[in-house]
């Protein structure tokens, strides 16, 4: 009818009480900005899907980060500082990069982004993050090295390096009550990242409720499972059989791979559009998501020592269970006998007419 | 923004006045750079530049003492865009130094994997970042008269590429709006699906190993491969054809446009793909199976190849202080004395080097980054060349074209150009493009150069395929050698990373890494002047540069300058802000993100 100019299913859309929100994305941190080229790659959701609307219920989005704006120097700054004087309400911070020491030098700087126009000098990328932090709606960390710290913080390092946690305290909270959400990967996997902006930003529209974290400020439906538990080679390791040699597609735990401690789904969901991976490829799981990562990983290439306890228990079942399940599978293998051209009929029905 | 800076001291001029226009951060990049120059708006052009990137993270300091194996690992962490190219160069310099070659065919599928990643890297910086200073909005902004004219110019190519106007094409560009900016950053993720195939993950590679892949080498990895590569052949042909209309436009409409970024010829390439037939990592046969490498290592001065030798381009390189936040190393270990040739190694070579960081006030005047200023030394002139790598691409095509010794039917270098064939694909014939020696080192043939580097990428591609097939079906899918680490050994990787020269050198003592130096282009570009008052590329190169943007002082956006930076592609964290003399503050109004319209 013409009274009722709204189709029907309009009913089902509804505005987000927020019409806009902003990102305010840091990569000054000690990284290499892989995390952004990461998050490019991302189709689920992508960026553009975002930025251009294409998910119903959210807030329109604007999005600053060096890597993609059109904007450069002040033009760009421009943002950082009306986040400062509390004129950008409301943002999410997301962080890339370690957060340097800089309390352990007489001057300069390890980290900066942008210049003081008092001093003429850099502004340190921690004095941004004390800035803008409380101002934020969400504090996001993006990669392993703004979450834990990373390679940037392994041993040996001169900069003092640690993660975002480690710098405003594991018990911060933002202005709207949220703890600091990590997502770690080196890089970041393209759609954990998004999809943890997707689920911030419904929560924002009042479409979901408090983001589940665990205690390491992670996701809970990300980083809940091991990489083992979702790695097609488990099979292998189930079985006691180990590859000897890289280029095997045998369970490579001997090699190096730390896939059955660490918290990761990369396996499960490869690395983007379901392809690549780490172990479920080839490649030995480095634990690059962990907050121990890299120095309780390294040397990469040996055999956990954990793993040798375990991979020669599961030796002694596996090769017994190998053994029968390679007696059935040779049955498996092999047609029932009826299956013939001979001028019978061997399988089991008797014919009454023909 | 008002953001007030004490201007810099003005330096002596004969010229009109100085303005300090300073961009912190330069966006559209990876990595912090900032650039801070002085224009003299009565003459337009720029007078002055300086370079500096505000992070230093200290790679050569926590590695020492890290078994050496887990170098590709850790060094692949450097770069956010090329971590696989450093990957791949630590595995270079990691098989040499424990003396293990990997099987054909895994060199076959790191080569596909490094092809990958040029044609998804220069995909994505040419259409998503580099473009958009080429883009309606930016254009309009900029130039309005050169939009208005571009409505009018018809492309040469259009029957091709799909786009009636130059304007057309450049609306295509505008960030996120325009239709081939998302039909470009959706093939930079299939050529990324192209990698991860190979090398595991992207940015960061997780199958790469010395001594060859974890990859497992079957018939689907390369199906999977081949159908995407077809997908990108097809998408290159209808691309040439639309950059070298803008590109060719933009001389036309902007009289003398070729001295935008222009710098002396000094273009270095340290060569890519090796050729497992000839390549056994031995130091002592460098010379011989780099000149087999698919894409010729070379020096380029003043368009004449120098060397196409590797031991030559080694030896030969400095590293020199001068402006960085460093103490020199002069009494620090020499941990390198000759070669394994028996030819002497200089205190300042990488294998050499000692990095002392020593963190300082920025002073224009004396130190101001922190990065190094890499040269090479010219033994016929005793000159320390400050070579840049014009992004990569340039650098690479010009040291092939001249060497003349690529021929592996999808690709040829003729002595003077390289010609490329990119066979029928769904919809389009087969193709031939030919990139030929241009008459500049400017910001335009940079650039131009990208886009056929892309199809020399998937050419070559095509090629390593084939190869890679010819092992497979041979039943060769054995893709690792084993190896024992040395106690002591020393080793060195040449590579072309995405936007140039790579080289990663190491030495190891008791097992471990005892010293540990890789040098990416970045470092080549974007260095500041040395000790001997050379300044870097881009500060060299827009040093020169004329200024064609229409905007005055209160509204510069330095659209030139952006675009000479960009044409290296660089690769650091880099910054840019804009100050203007005399204190005054610039007045902007909000502009819309990614051009997108509210």
């Amino acid at each position: 009818m013409a009274a009722d100019a709204v189709p029907y299913g309009r009913v089902t859309q509804k505005k987000s009480p927020v019409s806009d929100i902003h990102i305010i994305w840091m990569t000054a941190g000690l990284g290499c900005d892989g995390d952004s080229v990461s998050i490019t790659a991302a189709e689920q959701p992508s960026i553009e899907d975002v930025l251009l609307g294409a998910i119903p219920g959210l807030p329109k989005v604007h999005l600053h980060n060096p890597v993609l704006a059109y904007e450069v120097g002040d033009d760009f700054m421009k943002f950082w500082y009306e986040a400062e004087a509390g004129r950008l309400n409301p943002f999410v911070l997301v962080v890339e990069g370690s957060i340097p020491n800089e309390n352990i030098k007489s001057e300069g700087y390890w980290a900066a982004m942008g210049t003081d126009s008092k001093t003429g000098q850099p502004i340190t990328t921690n004095e941004w993050i004390d800035r803008l932090a409380p101002k934020a709606l969400a504090v996001v960390a993006c990669g392993t090295c703004a979450t834990y710290g990373g390679i940037h913080a392994m041993a040996g390092n001169p900069t003092g390096a640690m993660g975002l946690a480690d710098y405003l305290g594991w018990d911060w909270k933002s202005v709207a009550g949220l703890p600091i959400v990590n997502v770690p990967g080196c890089p970041v996997q393209p759609d954990n990242f998004m999809e943890t902006l997707l689920y911030l930003l419904y929560q924002v529209a009042g479409l979901a409720p408090m983001i589940p974290l665990d205690e390491q400020l992670r996701p809970m439906w990300l980083f809940g499972q091991t990489v083992h538990e979702g790695c097609d080679r488990a099979g292998y390791y189930e079985q006691g059989d180990f590859a000897t040699e890289y280029g095997s597609l045998k369970c490579i735990v001997k090699l190096g791979c730390w896939g059955p401690v660490v918290n990761c789904n990369v396996p499960k969901r490869g690395w983007m559009a379901g392809i690549g991976g780490c172990p479920n490829v080839g490649g030995i799981c480095i634990g690059c998501t962990m907050p121990g990562f890299p120095d309780k990983f390294m040397p990469f290439m040996d055999e956990p020592p954990g793993a040798r306890v375990s991979s020669s228990t599961i030796t002694v079942y596996g090769k017994a269970i190998r053994a029968l399940r390679h007696f059935t599978n040779d049955t498996v293998n092999k047609e029932p006998k009826w299956r013939h051209p001979r001028p019978e009929l061997t399988t089991g029905y008797t014919p009454r007419n023909y | 923004m008002s953001t007030i800076t004490t201007p810099l001291r003005d330096s002596s001029s004969k010229s009109g006045k100085l303005v300090d226009m300073n961009w912190d951060p330069i966006t559209r990049i990876v990595g912090s750079l900032g650039i801070f120059t002085k224009i003299d708006f009565d003459n337009r052009r720029v007078a002055e530049c300086y370079s500096t990137s505000s992070i230093f993270r200290g790679y050569s300091i926590f590695m020492k003492g890290k078994d050496p194996r887990d170098a590709h690992f850790i060094t692949s962490r450097i770069c956010g865009i090329c971590g696989d190219n450093h990957a791949t160069c630590a595995t270079y310099a990691q098989n040499m130094a424990f003396g293990v070659r990997p099987p054909n065919i895994a060199e076959w599928i790191v080569n596909l994997g490094e092809a990958a990643e040029y044609m998804f890297d220069h995909n994505i910086f040419q259409d998503n970042l580099v473009g958009v200073d080429f883009c309606e909005q930016m254009v309009k902004e900029t130039n309005p008269a050169v939009l208005a004219k571009a409505e009018k110019k018809l492309a040469a190519g259009s029957n091709l590429h799909g786009y009636r106007t130059i304007a057309d094409i450049m609306r295509a560009l505008n960030p996120f709006t325009g239709a081939f900016y998302r039909e470009a950053l959706q093939m930079s993720r299939m050529t990324r699906e192209m990698f991860c195939l190979m090398e595991g993950r992207h940015v960061h590679p997780s199958t790469l190993y010395p001594g060859g892949v974890g990859t497992v080498a079957t018939v689907q990895l390369f199906t999977d491969y081949i159908v995407r590569l077809m997908k990108y052949v097809e998408f290159m042909k209808k691309v040439v054809p639309l950059h070298d209309d803008l590109f060719n436009f933009f001389y036309e409409a902007l009289p003398g446009y070729e001295e935008v970024g222009k710098r002396r010829i000094l273009l270095a390439c340290w060569g890519s793909f090796n050729n497992p037939y000839e390549c056994d990592y031995q130091y002592k046969n460098m010379t011989h199976w780099g000149r087999k490498m698919y894409v010729t290592p070379g020096i380029v001065v003043d368009g004449k190849l120098v060397t196409t030798d590797l031991v030559d381009i080694n030896l030969n390189i400095r590293i020199l202080l001068g402006s960085s936040y460093y103490d020199g190393w002069e009494n620090s270990e020499t941990f390198v004395r000759t070669d394994p040739l028996g030819n002497p190694v200089d205190k300042n070579h990488p294998w050499n080097q000692t990095t002392i960081p020593k963190p300082q006030k920025r002073n224009f005047k004396d130190k101001y980054t922190w990065v190094m200023s890499p040269r090479w030394l010219d033994k016929r002139t005793g000159d320390h060349l400050a070579l840049d790598t014009g992004g990569g691409p340039i650098a690479r095509l010009w040291a092939t074209a001249l060497a003349g010794l690529v021929d592996i039917g999808y690709i040829k270098a003729t002595g003077n150009s390289v010609k490329m064939y990119l066979p029928k694909t769904m919809s389009l014939p087969e193709v031939e493009f030919e990139w030929k020696v241009p008459k500049w080192s400017n910001a335009i043939e940079r650039d131009r150069a990208r886009t056929y580097f892309q199809v020399y990428a998937a050419c070559a591609a095509l090629y390593f395929a084939e190869q890679a097939l010819a092992e497979l079906h041979k039943g060769n899918t054995k893709t690792w050698s084993d190896f024992k680490v040395p106690q002591d050994a020393i080793g060195c990787g040449f590579h072309e990373a995405v936007r140039g020269v790579l080289s990663h050198h190491v030495v190891i003592r008791d097992g471990k890494i005892a010293n540990y130096h890789p040098y990416p282009p970045t470092p080549w570009n974007a260095n500041p002047r040395d000790i001997y008052g050379t300044p870097g590329p881009y500060e060299d190169a827009v040093q020169n540069t004329p200024i064609f943007e229409d905007n005055g002082p209160d509204k510069f956006k330095g659209i030139d300058i952006m675009r000479t930076v960009r044409s290296f592609d660089p690769c650091l964290p880099c910054g840019v802000h804009m100050y203007l003399g005399d204190g005054k503050t610039l007045e902007t109004h909000h502009s819309p993100m990614f051009g997108l319209q509210p």
